[in-house]
This record gives C-alpha cells, structure tokens and sequence, in this order.
C-alpha cells in the first residue's frame, strides 16, 4: 500500500471538496477540512503502527520516474525521525483546525481559501518529510512558502503583509543558497557515475573538503534560518506576531522542525566531514540561541513573540542535541522535536484564545485572569510549565536528555545551557504573573471561559504533555535505532564514563 | 565607384536621424526620423548585398520596410490619439508612464 | 533486595486526590476537603503498614523496592521510575504523611470561610504525592521530578492568594530561587552520568570508589547549591521569608516541616559522595554554620509573627545541614532534628494560624499581648512547641539539638571549637527570640486593634495543634532512647567509630547549651516583659537591628547583583535585537530599496532621453567592441 502518497493526496482531495462547496457556506468548509485532517491523522497513526521500529532503513519506500532526463523521481520513504515528525504533524492539523475554528474571519480572502490553504499545507508538510530525492525535497521545501505566506499575509493581524514579505524573503535567501549546494551536488554527481538527486547515492559522493564545507554551508544556513537558528532568527518574532495562533503553531510547531530534520536528514548524512568541522561553530551558535532567546523572552510585552522567542530558546536545545553526536543528545532532540510541537501548540492557542477574548496581545492588558476565566488561565499556566521544562511533563525529558547527552562530550556548552533552566522559570512565570494573577484588569471582568469545542481541542495536547513525561518509552523505543544510526554513521559512539579522571 | 561610399551616406543618415529623436520634441519629426535611420540601415544592407554579391542584405531592407510600414500604421494612430486627447504632439508631454 | 508491590499506593492515593479535585471542579467543592483528608491519613496508613512490615526483618532485608515502568531508555542512560523505601526514607513518609494529615485536618476548619478552598486541598494533596515522590524515588533522576514537583506544589500554594500582587510576587520568587538550586541537582545528574555512567543511588553509591574526588567534589558542591535552593540555606535562602505570603498551614506543613527539610534529606541520602568528598562536606558545614546564624539573627527583629518563626526554619535547618556535614556521625543527628523539628515548627506555626485566626488575620506581633486567656490551649500547644525549640530537657528539641552541638564540637580541632561556639550562640540566640515571640504575643498587655476579638479556635484546628504539641514533647525522648533512630539509620551509613576524643564531656555540653538559653530568655525578658512594647516598631533603633529588619540585606543584594544586571541585560539584548541584528537584516532591505530609488531618477518618462541613453549605450558598445578588435 502507497500510504506516504496516500497521505499526501488526502488533504489535497479533502481541499477539491472545499474548493467545490457552495460559496459562503463557511461551517461546511470548517466541517470538510476537520474531518479531513482527521481521516489523515488516523491513516498516518494506521501507518505508524506498522513501522518496523528496529530497522534504520528507510520504510514505506515509493520510488517513480518524475523528470528521467535530470534523473529526477518522485520518491518517498521514511525512517523513525520522519515518522514521528509526520504523526506530530497530522495530530497538530486537527487540533489547528478545531482551536482556530473562527480565525478565518476578518481575512483578506474566504473561508474557504483558508481551509483550502491549511490543508494544501499539510500535504506539503507530509511530503517535505517523507522526500527521499533532494530535488523533490527542495521544490516542496520551498512551496510550502506559498501556503503561509498567503495564511500570514491574508488572515494574520498587525503589520502581517510585512511579516509575511520578511518571512518568504529570508526563507528564500536560504533557499537560493541551498539550491546553489544541490546543483553543484548534481553536477558532481554526473562526474561520478551519472546524474541523480537520490540522497544515498550523493552521501557517496567523494569531495574535496573545501567543497564539502561550502555545500555543507549552503544547506546549513537555509536550514538555520528555517529552524531559526541565532543569528538568523528575527523573522520568526514578526511572523509569529502577525499571523493567526494556528498558523502560528503549523509555522513553529512544524515548519521550523523541517530546518532541524534538515539537520539531521540533510547535513549529516551528506557532509559528515563537514558537519565535525563546523560542529564547534554550530554548538556555540545552538547555546546563544538557548540563552539569547531566553533572555529576548523575559523582556518580551507581547505574548506572540514571547512565545516564539521561546521557541528560538528551544530550537537551540535542539540544535545543539543534534551535534553534540551523542545517543542522548540526538535521542532527546528527536524526542523534542516532537515535544515542542505540541508545547508550543498548547501555549499558542491558549495565548491565541486570550488574545480572540481581549482584543490585545500585550501581557500587561491581562491581570487577574485566574479569577475570571479559570480554566483558560489553568491551561495556559500548564502549557507554561510544559515549556519551562518542569519534570513530569513531556519536554523535560527530552530537554534533559539533551543536557545530559552534551554534557558527557561538551560540559562547558552543557553548563551554559542548563542556565537557561532558570531563565526558562522566569520567562513563563512573568507573564504568568502578569496575565494570570493579581487584581482583574479593567476591561477583563467579563472574558468567557473555554468553550467545549476549545475544551476539546486542548485536551489530547495536554494529555500528550502528561503521558509523554511519565512514559515517553514508546516514543523513545522508535527514536532510539533511529538517533544511534545516525551517530554510528558519522563514526561517534557515546562517551564511556570518565571516572573523574581516576 | 567605392561601395564603402555609400556606407558613409548610411552612416551620416542615422547619425542625422538620432540627432533629430534626440532634440525634437514634435513626434512627427521624432517619426519621420525614426525612418531616416531605418533607411539608413537599408541603405547599409543594400550596400552589404552589392559588397557580398548576395541577396541576403536585400532581404533584410524588404524586411525592414514591413516592419517601418507597421510601426507606421501603429505609431501614427497612436500620435493621432494622443494629440485628439492632449492637444499636443510633443513628446515631452507624453510621459505619463513614469508613474 | 525485597520489593513491595504497595510502595506505589503512597504516592497514588494523594494524587489521584489531586487530580480527581482539579479535574473534578466545582462538582467536588462539597467533599472535596473530606476526600483529600481521607486520602492524606490512607496514605499515612500505607506508610504504618510499610513501617510494621518493615520492623518485622532483619536489618539487611528492611529496604524495600518497587519497578514501576521504564522511564527514559537511551543509549546507556538508563533510568526506571523505581521507588525505594528505606530505614531513611520510611522517616520521611511518615513525618510527610502524618504531620501532613495532621494540616489537612486543621485546614478544613482554618480555610472553611476560602471560596477556593477544594482547589487549596487539591494543591496540598499534590504537594504530599509530589514530597513522597522526591523521598521514595531510587534515582536522582526520580528525586528530580518528586524535587520540581514540590517546588510547583510550594508556588501554587505561597501564591493561593495571587489575587494580591505581592504574594504572588513572592510565589514566583520563590519558584525562580528553587530553580537555581534544581540547576544545582541538574548538574550533579549530569555529572554522576558522564563520570559514573549511572544516576540511580545504588548505583552511585557503588561507583564513589572507582570515582577520583574531583568529581565527586563537583558533584557535592552541585548537590549542596540544590540543597541550599531547595532548604533556604545560604546563599540561596531569601525567598523563604517571602514565602510566609501562603495560608499559614502552608508554611507549617511545606515551609517548616517537610519540602524545606528536602535539602538535608539530599545530602544524608548522598552521603556515600560527601564523606568521599571531604572538601564539599566542608562546604555543607560552612552553609550551614552561616545560615543558622543568619536565620537566627533575622529572628531577632521581625516583627511579623510568621516571618519570625521562618527565620527560626531557616536556623535550625542551617542546624540540620551543618550536622548532615559533619559526616556519619551527624547525620542520624540531622535527621533526628528534621523530626522533631517538623513536630515543634509545625505546632507553632499552626499555633501562629490560631492566633492570627482570631486577631483578623493580623500578624504583627507588636499588635498582640496577653493573648494567653483568650487562647488558652494555642498558648499551651504553642508553648510547649517553644519549650522544645529551646531545648530545654525533657522536650525535643534538648535530645536532638544537644547532640548536634555535641557533634560539633567533637569535629576535632579549630573546626570543632568554631563550630561548637556558632551552634552554641546559635541556642542563646534562637532562646532570645523565641522568648521574644512569646512575650509579645502571649503575655503583657493588650495592644489590639478596636474590632479584634480574639477567642480560642474551633477543635478541628486545636486537635492538631495538640497532638504536634505531644510529638514535640515525646518525640525526643522516643527518638533517642537507647540510640533508637541512630541505631535505626546505622546500616545506611558507613560508620567509624574511632573518633571517640571527647573535646567536651556531654553533660558539660548540655550545661553550657541550657546557660546560653537561659542567657538568651534572660535578655529576652528584660527587654520586652520588664517595658512597655510600643505597637509600632520603634524607629530610632540600632543600625544592627535596622538590617537585621531587612533580612540582613539579602533583597539588596540580589537585587543588586542579579536582578538589576539581568534587567539591563534583558533591555540591551533586547534593543540589540532590534537594532544590530534584525538592523542589519532590514539594512539590506533598505540598501535594495535606496539603489532602486536612486536608478529610479533614469526613468523620468521622457522618450527623447530614452532615445539618447539607447543612443548613448550603443555608441559606448560600439566604442568598446572597437577597443577590444582593435
């Protein structure tokens, strides 16, 4: 069975049904696009479960002639990194979907359009995971542009023309240099044995290491600037800020994953040499980024971009798990890949849900929240604990598994991290404070309370922050083989314990 | 007689012509020296064809003066439509495509 | 060793009393406290049953284990959630469980008038599951998330009132400094893994000898900076006062009793690191011997009831702490302390609830006087809890105090005289202020506000009281009697019995102890009993007692040390952002926009100066094909 097409072409068809609806009926296109988003996320949950979680060969394999005279195919396939991005992105897309039912209003296009767009997106989303051919990668890397520029720029608040102009222009820059990197792959891969864009076959490409380094760089920076790594991370602020929460949580959530996949799937596998050269480089780059955007958070007034400057904090745990080549680090930056999506998710729509309420993102516009509208002031606050890493919640165990991980071959980059912990305490307990506790703030007195369909579509977020803490061992049995592939591939084995030297 | 003779007529033609788009401001003369360099341009193709013994250069003045009669056709209507509305044939008046 | 399938039971039962009351809502306002009581003393329930079990094996079978799932699997980082119970942790679950019991009971009356008073419930019920937690898990990876947890449950509850700005201030700082001592435990994790190769206790324990004493150093030091977080020790007590900001069984149960004593339970059950570590066990001594002066100096000058008796926890953990360093002979010592000062701490500050329960929640103690006919059985319970902390004999706190400043003065050398003397003036000092809080609150004359009119609390909250009041008179003596809880603790600790230079007989001991209190009342009498208390705090008072008032500066100096240059840093960072950062990215936005606009100037719309640039271009092409062929 062709499952990874078949998801592909799900939300494509649920979109055809959309786009044929009776113009103006708005419910119906909502209606379509959730259950749609709900049949992928069975059929991906379906797929998963036949996933053997022991082999590190890619699985699910679909391979067919795209563009013959470029050696181009349409192919697919996915180890256990892909898979568990995919089922996070296809359980984000519902839950998106049913938080945001009515942020589609007040846009620039229909309704419809919307839905039509965010479900364009998740087949892209899909596909820019499940690629196995660097062509086909690339061009769907860089379509999903297209969707949320139009989902930030047509249906965003604020100055979102501009931080929609900012984002599609940075992640082109990144693109371009990134294409340069694959036609010269191409090129010498013509050289050596004839064209082709497979990804096994480049990884056997021999290089110079001068020009190893420079198409090493060429992907690293698109993919830095996607994930985003310091210093390349301003758009994100400006895009989070401007466009609706549940574009926010598939921009964050999923699309910046693509930048550390990338990593992953794309810089180490094709320039190992490299990737060691730069790795000290990149390291430090990943801690400024944990400790910079901590910092940027604790002086955030407003609560979007505090929450992707958050994310910029996270993206640098993350980044920094994938290079320390430890099982740990690459283990616990897989499993937070996944965490962070659905921390993010929690806090983005309870933020979004606040903001819809109050007609504000500025924190200090909230004040004694907890009094008036408890239950949305309990989710937000639990959202907060999951982002600050509190133990039996689901991003501590892979934040501290990164920690761990570094710290075995980097202690000095470890200790530096680990300070984000206490920084991380005060970035959610400042808003917390402000927007939660004291004495009401006129003009919240009457802010409404979680409806059931919110209700609904916090609760199996919140339960997966839950259960993931306790028991993140399913999880973890997938992504293990998976993360110490990668290691033993670019030549590492964990460190043994040192003694202390004795 | 020397061919090359001819080429320097060619030659001063179009210089006369470029100079007279250059400094005239009444489209008709900008025209009507459009055509003087046009000409000018066969008068050089034809030369080439006596030069080279060949046809080719003729074919090309043939092509040239299809193409001078089109633009004819198109240009003056467009002059004519612009002088009905503005009441002026300068060019300097016409440069509303700035914006 | 053995396993106990019912291990597990402790920690559920109060949990799912939490999550059943959060959950549940407002559905479960009616029995919600009820419940959480019942789930409170069944876990205690569980404990005795543990406890009995325990007594009926021979001293090697008595620790207990139980595997409940695999936690975090990786590459050879692997920790199950694992619980443990031991001769040390069994002390710790009943003193949680039972004095736990013992507030929950009291609360039903104390927050009867609360809205929220399910919700408070459910906080304390999540504290009791999250404490047993950090005292039963079998790996520091476990105590980890039992250690957050009750760093969470504290902060719900320091901020039960967040609907006041200060308290809720005081939640979060509290919460932050936590954090700086769970950084501590981040690090000693980390360390163990990457030197040890494992994070659970008996592994630990198994690897100290193979382990060069850097490490271990390294890791002690990072256990004690979260024990200090965790137990308002020095550096890293200031938010201990604030923390008086929650409901008053809040500081009795969390804030005196048990989650402050976490850090002394940290470092007796690291004790195979630190005796291998003989430079962080100096350190342990050191933090100590500085906050139990510290602790006790404050003491002297707050006014605020609360506040006083959080600045004696502070004290007498920096006791705890300074005995814990002091190796294995301490530690039973430390522990024995940690019990009955969870009994006398806990029965005075329920005796404080009491007493700001009827005086309208007023805590200024310069507001109170001749109290003890209005209350008479919190005057009783309170003073008897006083009796102890004094340590005067036959009461708790002689046996359990005594033997530490035994102890310390048997370290041998200068350490011992200086250590000895600190804990000695540490009893003179701790006597002076405790007799203060009685005076002003129990005897003299009545100095109350008009609408205050006190009277003696319901049952539900003196029958606590009563019975804290009979653990703080027995529990010394049960506790010691024939070296009970030492002899009890033996196996945990590897013992030395070589050090037997007495540098002071114990009875001199105890002699010079009982003259330093008796030294400490004395003043305490003169000074408040023998004059008028005015009712507002005299001003015209010595610098001493001006920054003792102020905690001894331990707010400035944060303030100016971290808060004031984290601020800037936020600020600059921010502005940098702004400006270098996405400056220079919108710098070459602006680069592209100004040379378009300036080539803009060529397209000015006139044909003819069109026609002369193509004219222009053409010659210049010509001109250079020339030059080139030529």
């Amino acid at each position: 069975m062709k499952w990874l097409t078949l998801l592909m072409l799900l939300p494509l068809a649920g979109a055809a049904v959309i786009a044929v609806l009776p113009k103006g009926n708005e419910k119906a296109a909502k209606q379509s696009a959730l259950v749609t988003t709900l049949v992928v996320m069975t059929a991906t949950i379906a797929m998963a479960v036949g996933f053997q979680r022991d082999n590190v060969d890619l699985q699910f394999v679909e391979k067919y002639s795209w563009i013959p005279s470029f050696g181009i195919n349409y192919a697919l396939g996915v180890d256990a990194i892909a898979l568990v991005l995919i089922l996070m992105s296809t359980i984000l897309a519902p839950v998106v979907v049913l938080a945001g039912w009515n942020e589609a209003h007040g846009g620039r296009w229909s309704v419809k359009t919307f839905y039509i767009l965010i479900l364009v997106l998740e087949t892209m989303m899909i596909g820019v995971f499940a690629a196995t051919d660097v062509f086909l990668f690339y061009v769907i890397f860089e379509a999903m542009l297209i969707p949320v520029y139009f989902l930030i720029g047509g249906y965003g608040s604020g100055e979102r023309s501009a931080a929609a102009v900012k984002f599609l222009i940075y992640s082109l820059v990144g693109g371009l240099l990134m294409l340069a990197s694959i036609i010269a792959l191409y090129v010498m891969s013509g050289a050596q044995g004839g064209h082709t864009f497979d990804i096994n076959k480049l990884s056997q490409l021999q290089m110079s290491s001068m020009t190893q380094n420079l198409l090493f760089l060429g992907f690293f920076i698109a993919f830095a600037i996607k994930a985003p790594v310091w210093p390349f991370h301003t758009w994100l602020p400006d895009a989070a800020q401007s466009a609706t929460p549940g574009t926010s949580v598939l921009l964050l959530g999923v699309l910046d994953k693509v930048g550390t996949f990338g990593m992953i799937r794309y810089c180490l596998t094709l320039f190992p040499e490299a990737s060691k050269t730069f790795t000290p480089v990149i390291l430090i780059l990943a801690v400024i980024s944990i400790v910079y955007g901590a910092f940027l958070a604790i002086s955030a007034k407003d609560i979007k971009r505090l929450i992707a400057y958050t994310s910029i904090s996270h993206f640098g745990f993350i980044t920094m798990g994938i290079f320390a080549m430890t099982s740990q680090g690459q283990s616990g930056a897989i499993l937070y890949m996944f965490n962070h999506g659905f921390s993010t998710a929690a806090l983005f729509l309870v933020a979004g849900w606040m903001i819809s309420r109050r007609g504000s993102s500025t924190i200090a516009d909230f004040g004694g929240l907890q009094r008036v509208a408890p239950v949305l002031a309990w989710t937000f606050f639990l959202a907060g604990l999951s982002s600050l890493a509190l133990p039996g919640l689901s991003s501590f165990v892979s934040e501290f598994l990164v920690l761990v991980g570094t710290f075995t071959r980097y202690p000095v980059h470890a200790i530096i991290a680990t300070f984000g912990i206490v920084l991380a305490a005060l970035y959610i307990l400042i808003p917390v404070q402000k927007a939660l506790h004291g004495p009401t703030t006129p003009g919240n007195e009457n802010l409404k309370d979680l409806n059931l369909r919110e209700k609904l579509a916090i609760a199996p977020v919140i339960a997966i922050i839950v259960v993931l803490g306790f028991y993140p061992s399913p999880l973890l049995k997938v992504i293990n083989p998976a993360a110490t592939h990668v290691i033993s591939q670019m030549g590492f084995t964990d460190p043994a314990p040192t003694n202390g030297g004795k | 007689m020397d061919a090359s003779n001819y080429l320097y007529i060619s030659a001063l033609l179009f210089t006369i012509g470029a100079v007279g788009v250059v400094v005239r401001r009444n489209a008709i003369v900008v025209f009507m020296c459009i055509e003087l360099m046009l000409n000018a341009a066969n008068l050089s193709f034809v030369t080439f064809s006596r030069i080279n013994g060949d046809l080719n250069g003729q074919i090309m003045a043939f092509f040239t003066m299809v193409v001078a009669a089109c633009e004819v056709v198109v240009g003056l209507a467009i002059i004519v439509t612009i002088y009905r509305s503005r009441r002026s044939a300068s060019v300097d008046d016409a440069s509303l495509l700035k914006r | 060793m053995n396993t106990s399938q019912s291990l597990v039971y402790l920690i559920a039962l109060p949990l799912a009393g939490a999550a059943l009351l959060l959950l549940g809502g407002r559905r479960t306002d009616k029995w919600g406290h009820l419940l959480a009581t019942a789930l409170s003393a069944s876990s205690f329930g569980v404990g005795l049953y543990q406890l009995s079990q325990m007594l009926g094996r021979s001293t090697e079978a008595r620790p207990v284990s139980q595997k409940l799932f695999e936690w975090i699997n990786v590459g050879t980082f692997n920790v199950d959630a694992g619980l443990l119970l031991d001769q040390l942790s069994i002390c710790f679950v009943l003193l949680i469980t039972g004095v736990g019991t013992l507030i929950h009971v009291y609360s039903i009356s104390y927050m009867s008038h609360d809205h929220d008073r399910r919700r408070f419930f459910a906080f304390l019920n999540l504290f009791i599951a999250a404490m047993l937690l950090l005292v039963l898990g079998d790996s520091y990876l476990s105590l980890y998330v039992g250690w957050e947890g009750v760093g969470l449950a504290s902060y719900l509850l320091i901020g039960f009132w967040n609907q006041k700005p200060a308290y809720a201030t005081a939640s979060k700082k509290a919460f932050v400094m936590n954090r700086v001592g769970d950084m501590g435990l981040s690090f000693a994790i980390m360390i163990a893994f990457a030197t040890m190769g494992t994070v659970s206790f008996a592994g630990v324990a198994e690897q100290v000898e193979n382990t060069s004493e850097a490490a271990l150093t390294g890791m002690g030091i990072m256990l004690l900076i979260a024990a200090a977080g965790k137990s308002a020790q020095f550096p890293l007590q200031a938010w201990l006062g604030d923390a008086m900001a929650g409901p008053t069984p809040v500081s009795a149960l969390i804030h005196a009793a048990t989650m402050v004593t976490a850090g002394v339970y940290l470092i007796t059950r690291s004790n195979f690191v630190f005796d291998a570590a003989p430079t962080a066990q100096l350190l342990v001594v050191i933090v100590g011997a500085i906050t139990l002066m510290f602790g006790a100096l404050i003491g002297t000058a707050k006014d605020d009831i609360k506040k006083a008796l959080a600045a004696s926890t502070m004290s007498q953990i920096g006791y705890m702490i300074l005995a814990a360093g002091l190796g294995p002979v301490g530690y039973a010592f430390a522990i024995m302390h940690l019990l009955t000062h969870g009994f006398f701490k806990a029965g005075m500050f329920l005796g404080a609830g009491s007493v700001m329960h009827g005086m309208n929640d007023e805590v200024n103690m310069r507001k109170y006087g001749a109290l003890r006919k209005f209350m008479p059985i919190t005057f009783a319970t309170f003073g008897l809890g006083y009796l102890a902390i004094l340590g005067v004999p036959p009461f708790a706190g002689f046996y359990s105090k005594d033997m530490i400043i035994e102890t310390a003065f048997n370290a041998g050398g200068v350490k011992g005289i200086i250590l000895g003397s600190v804990t000695l003036l540490g009893a003179g000092i701790t006597a002076f202020y405790m007799t203060r809080v009685m005076i002003l609150t129990f005897t003299g004359t009545k100095r109350w506000d008009e609408d205050a009119h006190p009277h003696e609390s319901p049952w539900l909250m003196w029958l606590p009281m009563a019975v804290l009041a009979i653990g703080s008179v027995t529990s010394g003596f049960l506790l010691s009697r024939g070296d009970a809880l030492v002899n009890w603790l033996h196996p945990l600790f590897e013992h030395h019995e070589e050090h037997e230079h007495h540098l002071l007989e114990p009875i001199v001991v105890s002699g010079l102890a009982l003259t330093m209190v008796a030294i400490g009342v004395a003043i305490a009498f003169v000074k408040y009993s023998r004059q008028e208390v005015a009712n507002i705090a005299p001003e015209n008072v010595s610098v001493f007692t001006k920054i003792a008032r102020q905690d001894l500066m331990q707010d400035r100096f944060n303030e100016a040390v971290f808060m004031r240059p984290g601020q800037a840093l936020t600020t600059t960072l921010g502005a940098t952002d702004e400006a270098v950062i996405d400056g220079t990215v919108r710098g070459v936005g602006q680069l592209a926009m100004s040379s378009g606009s300036a080539l803009r100037g060529l397209q000015n719309g006139f044909v003819r100066s069109y026609a002369a640039l193509i004219l222009v271009g053409a010659v210049a092409l010509i001109a250079a094909i020339w030059v080139v062929v030529q």
